[in-house]
């Protein structure tokens, strides 16, 4: 008797979201894909159709944005090969049976990734300082190393940053693999024990393969991670990155061309070009954790 | 490998157990711990330091924290700091908090009911095009926002919603994560009980509101928190759609101080605390649910 309610209802409980997600979301990636393909710059501008004019110029004209591109590249490889790590170095402790403070660990490491990307910046700019800053003066003072030049010098601004990634992202990434391990049966690993496994071969041929789905998951977010990186650097190096541009990120670019200078379609072509290399890396990646094989 | 991972008895892997605690020796576990401690330790005094030092900085003269020795304690707090900042003087701080509070509050409250609504329709009823649409907002997931900044502030032009909050909440408001949250926590609501009411004469819209929304109460709050979190510290679409310092969000206004007043660190720190305070309480309110829940997406994978 209310089969026709029924039959509509669906259709309008999900056209709100759809309705919003067309004209904020899917429209707009339309939108950009046919503005990379001109040139625009201000907002009054009447595009003018260009090709492929803009990728060319990206990768073949465009000393600063292939700097954006190798900036963001040294941090997603820093934070893959040592947050990531790290991360999990710091679950696998956690995770130890008997573990006093557990919960207080948990919440304690998880705080840095609660906190805004520019309170993040504007303590880091301090924990940098050259001259009174707290790593020069609480960390390598009483070692006997000589102050380094963090924000300042070009080849540390990197580093500087992926120290931050380390203090802002391991917590969180350890409690990802902590909810891994905690999926792992400890059958499993007691029966290799029992066959005489040693710590590193239980750790190698058992919890690792078993930590998959979420080691491609941490992964992929460290990617995605990396190329989204924004209020941090813009805060700790300012707008140009810093030094010889060294801490520019992707978007910190395409914020810069698209939004101060307002070339729009360049900005397009920017944005374009960051979507193709974030599926593209998430697509090889899933591929190498072999997160799509049935185990 | 294969013999590595066949079953076991219990009995087998109750005696290794044995065996494994009589072969570690005790000073060997001893060590074993003090280290595990010590590296559990020394990572929280790492994380815990620095804002160790935007607290106490926040209570010291900017003589004080540019001076030598460098000190995690301060010798002469004072709260002038925080006297300059919130009477906005430099930027009207605490107008702008109060604005970050506004479009935290109302994209939560909007996101909830977008996403639950969304959530509904796929959870609970059978109609044409549902796998599909499904499919599409999936393979939607990879696209990452920047590629749609350019022209989403040519339509918030064109709107004129440039420099209005509805600019910065309406566009953070669809979440397909959002959707796809609410779908799977709706998913377990039984249909029978949708059935009996309908026959007690509940309309449609009636189910949703009295039996899906109090039934989802858990993966409402988990969602809540999670999109009050972000749109707390949002800092690059806000910064793209809000112009005068009246309207920033906090984050913003931080940005402006500390783009303008290098030298008022001191200042500075004590805005950073104050709008990281409210994020912490909430943490710690929520802990349980937020720690146990927030790893949904590790699982699923």
């Amino acid at each position: 008797m209310f089969g026709w309610r029924r039959k509509l209802a669906p259709y309008l409980f999900i056209s709100p979201f759809f309705i919003g997600y067309a004209f904020f979301f899917l429209i707009p990636v339309i939108q950009s894909l046919r503005l990379s393909f001109y040139h625009q710059v201000g907002l009054g501008a009447e595009p003018r159709f260009v090709g492929l004019d803009n990728y060319i110029r990206l990768f073949t004209n465009d000393a600063l944005f292939i700097k954006s591109l190798t900036n963001t590249t040294y941090y997603a490889l820093g934070s893959i090969f040592i947050i990531v790590p790290l991360a999990l170095g710091l679950a696998l402790i956690l995770h130890s049976p008997n573990l006093r403070l557990r919960e207080f660990f948990r919440l304690f490491y998880f705080t840095p990734n609660i906190t805004a990307g520019v309170v993040v910046g504007i303590i880091f700019g301090l924990v940098f300082e050259e001259q009174y800053g707290l790593i020069n003066n609480l960390l390598l003072a009483p070692l006997g190393i000589e102050p380094v030049r963090w924000l300042r010098d070009p080849n540390w601004v990197m580093p500087s940053i992926i120290i931050l990634g380390i203090w802002k992202f391991t917590g969180i990434n350890a409690l990802y693999f902590m909810v891994g391990l905690q999926n792992i049966p400890s059958e499993l690993k007691e029966a290799a024990v029992v066959d005489g496994a040693t710590r590193w071969q239980v750790f190698r041929y058992v919890t690792l393969p078993m930590l998959r789905p979420v080691l491609a998951f941490v992964l992929t977010f460290a990617i995605i991670g990396s190329y989204n990186l924004f209020a941090e650097p813009v805060t700790l190096v300012g707008e140009v990155g810093g030094p010889n541009n060294a801490g520019l990120t992707m978007t910190m670019y395409l914020y810069n061309r698209g939004f101060r200078e307002l070339r729009m379609s360049y900005a397009a072509a920017i944005g374009y070009t960051l979507a193709i290399i974030i599926v593209v890396l998430t697509v090889i990646q899933l591929f190498l954790t072999r997160a799509f094989r049935e185990d | 490998m294969a013999n590595l991972l066949t079953p076991r008895t219990r009995s087998d892997v109750a005696a290794a157990g044995y065996t494994l605690r009589r072969e570690k020796s005790r000073l060997q576990m001893v060590v074993e711990t003090t280290l595990l401690y010590a590296a559990l330790f020394l990572f929280a005094i790492l994380v815990g330091i620095p804002f160790l030092y935007m607290i106490t900085g926040s209570f010291k003269t900017n003589g004080e924290i540019f001076s030598y020795p460098i000190s995690l304690g301060v010798q002469n707090p004072t709260t002038n700091n925080y006297e300059r900042l919130l009477s906005g003087e430099e930027v009207p701080y605490l107008r702008q908090m109060g604005n970050s509070v506004i479009i935290a509050v109302s994209q939560t409250l909007l996101t909830l009911l977008v996403s639950s609504m969304v959530g509904w329709g796929f959870a609970k009823y059978d109609f044409r095009g549902r796998t599909a649409l499904t499919i599409f907002l999936l393979a939607t997931f990879a696209i990452p926002f920047q590629v749609t900044l350019v022209p989403l502030f040519q339509l918030m032009v064109n709107v004129g919603l440039l420099d209005n909050f509805l600019g910065v909440i309406l566009p953070s408001s669809l979440s397909a994560f959002g959707a796809f949250f609410m779908r799977q926590s709706m998913m377990s609501i039984p249909g029978e009980l949708l059935d009996a009411a309908r026959i007690d004469g509940a309309t449609e819209w009636g189910l949703f509101w009295r039996i899906g929304i109090p039934l989802s109460r858990g993966a409402l709050s988990i969602l809540a928190v999670l999109v009050f979190l972000s749109a707390w510290n949002d800092y690059l679409w806000p910064l793209i759609v809000l112009r005068s310092p009246e309207n920033f969000t906090y984050p913003l206004g931080l940005a402006t101080l500390h783009g303008l007043y290098k030298v008022e660190y001191g200042m500075i720190l004590g805005g950073a605390f104050i709008a990281t305070l409210p994020v912490v309480i909430i943490f710690v309110a929520g802990r349980k649910q937020i720690l146990s829940n927030l790893t949904i997406g590790a699982i699923k994978g």
